[in-house]
């Protein structure tokens, strides 16, 4: 069965299609959830406001069971489903530059479109930089294509790569979440938050 | 301002909890429907990309970074997936923004810095986000959030990467947010 555009049960253009609902959603969520709010953001960082730990880790983990419950019961193909590769010294670099990038702008990319769609001239201006930073990658690629390549290590899981079943993993990873999300909700009552 | 007005202001908001199963259902969609998940910045990607064509026919031959691009894309940049998602998340932003009365042209910022300063910041933030995400293969959204959502160890790396990174950060920073 799923999923459907792989599988061929959809046409290409149908799935453009529920792209764009999917991606109304997306917004939607993104929004109403706090995050077109670069203050509410850079919250979790200072521990005044943690929306963004208890969303992230709430969505991770309700798709990853999602996808084990559906394929349990044979609704979708694992195999069919991109896993992210891991070309492990640019997952880490990118990620390092990236999150200077986000207590800087206290944006992330999906979040300053929902801010620049509400009005947040802040949201707007980190959109822009994020077509000059993508251009600067474009041109500047060769200087980093090394760096780009290095240590590929496939498609693993990270439940493969610690010997576990993905059940296993995945109750791990509920108990971490709920672990951190108790941290959160004191950090909270701990450090003052004005509202925007 | 009271504590009253704060509640309501709050209560607007979604609870962060069910923002968050309702974000895994989206995400869950994604990877129903397409076989991969959500992202932004390969939208972003995507136009960049197109440009680059529309200025230079030939960069997909001759501009390496194109040619990476072409060997991982087939057809238009612009008929790409993420694109048609990413209209979406604006339309959705936009409309759950009007729903709530958020929508307001304005600069957020800390009372203690000024517009200039959040502008400038949220400049360079841009810029550096734009950036770490080609190299990363994804931001916030398609790789530690998609990637999560997979069991992807790329994706668990970028997410600890770019969250280590802002908190080792923070306090250089401190100004600008608290």
């Amino acid at each position: 069965m799923g999923p459907l555009a792989p599988n061929g049960i959809i046409s290409e253009n149908t799935n453009f299609l529920l792209a764009f609902f999917i991606g109304i959603a997306f917004g939607w969520v993104l929004e109403s959830s706090g995050f077109s709010s670069s203050r509410k953001l850079a919250g979790i960082f200072y521990g005044y406001d943690t929306v963004v730990l208890k969303v992230f880790f709430t969505g991770a983990i309700t798709c990853m069971l999602g996808l084990l419950f559906m394929s349990l019961f044979g609704w979708v193909d694992l195999d069919l489903i991109y896993v992210n590769p891991t070309y492990l010294t640019s997952a880490i670099i990118g990620g390092v530059v990236m999150g200077a990038g986000f207590i800087m702008g206290g944006f992330c990319p999906g979040t300053s479109f929902c801010g620049a769609a509400i009005g947040k001239i802040d949201g707007m201006v980190f959109v822009a930089g994020l077509f000059i930073g993508v251009y600067g990658f474009a041109f500047t690629y060769p200087l980093w294509e090394k760096m780009y390549m290095a240590r590929y290590l496939g498609e693993p899981k990270v439940s493969e790569k610690l010997g576990m079943s993905d059940g296993l993993f995945g109750l791990l990873l509920i108990i971490a979440a709920i672990g951190m999300f108790a941290v959160a909700e004191w950090a909270e009552r701990k450090f003052p938050r004005e509202e925007y | 301002m009271s504590n009253n007005t704060t509640n309501e202001r709050s209560r607007r908001y979604l609870n962060p909890y069910l923002g968050g199963v309702l974000l895994g259902l989206v995400l869950l969609a994604a990877n129903f429907v397409s076989g991969r998940g959500l992202g932004a910045s390969g939208a972003v990607k995507s136009v960049v990309a197109t440009t680059i064509e529309a200025v230079d026919r030939n960069a997909s031959e001759t501009m390496p970074f194109m040619k990476e691009y072409a060997g991982s894309h087939s057809g238009s940049p612009m008929k790409s997936w993420l694109v048609f998602q990413m209209l979406g998340v604006i339309v959705g932003g936009f409309l759950s923004g009007a729903v709530a009365g958020r929508l307001k042209l304005k600069v957020e910022h800390s009372p203690k810095i000024t517009s200039r300063r959040r502008l400038i910041f949220a400049l360079a933030g841009g810029i550096l986000f734009g950036f770490g995400s080609q190299l990363g293969r994804g931001c916030t959204s398609g790789s530690a959030l998609s990637g999560m959502g997979v069991l992807s160890l790329g994706g668990f790396v970028t997410m600890m990467a770019i969250f280590g990174t802002a908190f080792a950060l923070a306090y250089f920073f401190r100004r600008n947010w608290i």
